[in-house]
């Protein structure tokens, strides 16, 4: 019965003007099938048996990216019932947990990113470990730190979001730092070596890289809306732009990396 | 779930601790936790160890009988102390026990198949990725482990979800800072290193070298070998510098930074409560008082009152770091390192020589804050630049 409706479904053209190949079952149709499928076709349609194995690999890099997505969708979610406003932000996140089915989201987004943190600090490691970053794969490896800047932002710009004493308070600290970038921070050395014509200080508070980040001298208002926008718009766009590069590139040197 | 087991812990601990023979266990552990006795006598012989003795410790009933060891005293220490037990479970702390468990699980994995291959190569015999090295079909080979892992993933992240809730505290409250502040922890070690550095260094200089120097290194390094598969032996010196930094001076620095830095950011060993009244003396000196005052403790100093002209004063410090960034790199290319220097062109060198200048200022600063109670080699409030 089941496999006669399969049959029936499997010769439809609905189904045909879907998948172009028959069942994954010879060689033939199992390349078809990597080629003929956009996402799949991120693979080669061979790979070395050595590089897939998960005590090489540790699976490390497909879990960050696996992460990545599963932030991306979970995050779409929770910006459904979030406002970027002292006023609202932090009631928002008390309503999700009382009043949202499911009330899980909130939960999946903030392990999911710390999880991301530390698959990717993982994949990193192997990466190194196994030589990887060595010709041909000097310039992955650079987009993969570019990645890696990416991602500790991604995480950093969420922890202010929720709008409480942990958040508000861990990005002062963070953002402390920005006041003291040399010559471009208040606080740094050489804050007043930058002058306009005529003696006026370029550098002040309103004015050094601190304020720049934060929109304002403390975490406020400006700051959340400025860090809403990096979150969930600017960095992970840039993200993603970054990982089709990287996944481009491990197809273009080569492949998983193995003994030459 | 998770709470019931740690609950149950701390209960059965509580009937230990209160034997003198704990409490005395646990004014040792406070003790030798501290970073001046822990970092080179603990972390710092085990990391040599590592490296040393990774044929040994890398076998299964080896290894498998140090990561028991490793669970018992990693959760055993929370058992008898429910306030470090606190801290260890609070919510946004508990990435950090992951974060451990998965690292030891990784670097034993990439370590035992060093030791595996070393040995091959040694006896002539085909790496361990060379001896499965055909081609397979992505379909269904990749695709389905990258199936099987979704799933994994999915759920564990799903339950991870339903067993821990996402931390909330109260409303954002911008006249009233908790103490400790803390930023997430994956840059506490940066904030570990506010301890010894002000914050230019700690927190825009040193990370934007990380940086920098995460992106150079596969040009730095042009030893051929070990690409493609893991190995030790092939590669000591840039594995053993690269797991330096990140395991001691990123992941050990973001444990303490994490667990042991309570109020004011003072050291409290896992034991102690975080008293956010206790005052820690602040006996630290600078370079310029040790040359001048003759304060230092092999004796020598000028005995002369501090020089009023900035530059003068901090003159040992100047020359200090100009010979430290700038002299060292030419010295060793030309004396201990010269054959590298010429393997591999002035370029490479010096990019590597500065990274590697910068990196080591860390650990030197440790060392003379631990043995010297040094604060800071060049100390010029009137430019904001303390180093
Ligand atoms: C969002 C972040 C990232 C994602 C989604 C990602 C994903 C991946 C995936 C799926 C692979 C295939 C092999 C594997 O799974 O190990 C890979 C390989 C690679 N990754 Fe990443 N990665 C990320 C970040 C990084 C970082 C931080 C680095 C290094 C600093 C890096 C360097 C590399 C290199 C050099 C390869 C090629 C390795 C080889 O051929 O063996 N990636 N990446």
């Amino acid at each position: 019965m089941i496999g006669k409706a399969l049959n029936y479904v499997r010769s439809s053209q609905v189904w045909n003007s879907i998948f172009r190949h028959g069942i994954p079952r010879d060689r033939r149709t199992r390349v078809m099938a990597i080629m003929s499928n956009v996402f799949l076709h991120l693979h080669p349609v061979a790979v070395r048996k050595s590089g897939i194995r998960l005590s090489f690999t540790w699976c490390m890099g497909g879990l960050t990216f696996f992460l990545f997505l599963a932030e991306t969708i979970s995050g779409v979610l929770l910006m459904f019932y979030y406002r970027p406003v002292p006023e609202y932000a932090f009631s928002d996140i008390i309503a999700l947990r009382a009043h949202v089915t499911l009330g899980l989201l909130r939960e999946i987004h903030r392990w999911g990113a710390h999880a991301m943190i530390i698959a990717i600090w993982l994949h990193m490691m192997r990466v190194f470990l196994t030589g990887s970053y060595k010709p041909p794969r000097e310039f992955n490896w650079g987009v993969g730190v570019i990645l890696l800047v990416v991602t500790m932002l991604l995480s950093f710009t969420g922890y202010l979001l929720p709008w409480d004493q942990l958040a508000i308070w861990a990005i002062t600290v963070g953002s402390n730092m920005g006041k003291a970038t040399p010559i471009l921070g208040m606080g740094g050395p050489f804050s007043d070596v930058l002058k306009f014509p005529g003696g006026v200080p370029m550098v002040t508070t309103k004015s050094d890289a601190a304020f720049l980040l934060l929109a304002g001298t403390s975490v406020g208002e400006n700051a959340l809306m400025r860090f809403y926008v990096l979150h969930c718009i600017a960095l992970p766009l840039a993200a993603a732009v970054l990982i089709a590069i990287h996944f481009w590139r491990i197809r273009k040197d080569g492949g998983i990396s193995g003994p030459m | 779930m998770p709470t019931s087991i740690t609950t149950l812990a701390s209960e059965a601990g509580h009937a230990l601790v209160s034997s003198p023979a704990i409490d005395k266990f646990m004014h040792v552990v406070n003790y030798v936790s501290q970073p001046q006795i822990s970092l080179p006598f603990f972390f710092l012989p085990l990391f040599i160890l590592m490296l040393v003795l990774y044929k040994q410790w890398t076998r299964p009933a080896v290894s498998t009988l140090l990561f028991v060891l490793f669970c018992l005293g990693y959760f055993g220490s929370m058992a008898i102390s429910t306030d470090y037990l606190s801290i260890i479970q609070k919510p946004d702390n508990v990435p950090i026990t992951i974060m451990l468990i998965g690292l030891l699980v990784c670097l034993w994995m990439a370590f035992r198949q060093a030791a595996v291959n070393d040995e091959r190569i040694a006896q002539g015999k085909p790496l361990i990725e060379e001896t499965r090295d055909d081609k397979v079909l992505c379909w269904p080979d990749l695709v389905y482990t990258e199936l099987i892992c979704l799933l994994l993933a999915t759920s564990i992240l799903i339950l991870w979800s339903y067993g821990l809730r996402a931390p909330l505290e109260s409303p954002a409250n911008p006249a009233g800072p908790p103490n400790p502040s803390k930023a997430p922890w994956y840059f506490l070690g940066l904030q570990e290193m506010l301890v010894y550095f002000d914050p230019w260094m700690a927190g825009v200089l040193l990370p934007g070298l990380i940086v920098v120097g995460l992106i150079a290194m596969p040009f730095i390094d042009t030893n051929p070998k070990g690409n493609g598969y893991y190995t030790l032996k092939q590669r000591p010196f840039a594995i053993a510098v690269w797991l330096f930094g990140f395991l001691i001076l990123w992941v050990v620095l973001i444990v303490f930074g994490t667990f042991l830095r309570g109020p004011n950011w003072n050291f409290f060993g896992p034991y102690e409560y975080w008293d956010s009244h206790r005052q820690v003396p602040l006996t630290n000196v600078n370079l310029s008082d040790f040359f001048w005052n003759g304060k230092n403790l092999l004796g020598f100093g000028l005995n002369k009152p501090l020089p009023t002209n900035p530059f003068l004063r901090e003159i040992a410090g100047i020359v200090f770091t100009i010979f430290w960034v700038f002299i060292l790199p030419v010295l060793l290319a030309r004396t201990v390192l010269r054959k590298l220097f010429i393997e591999m062109g002035s370029a490479r060198f010096y990019t590597m020589a500065v990274l590697f200048v910068f990196m080591g200022m860390l650990p030197l600063k440790m060392v003379l804050r631990w043995v010297f109670t040094l604060k800071y080699f060049v100390y010029l409030p009137e430019f904001n630049l303390n180093l």
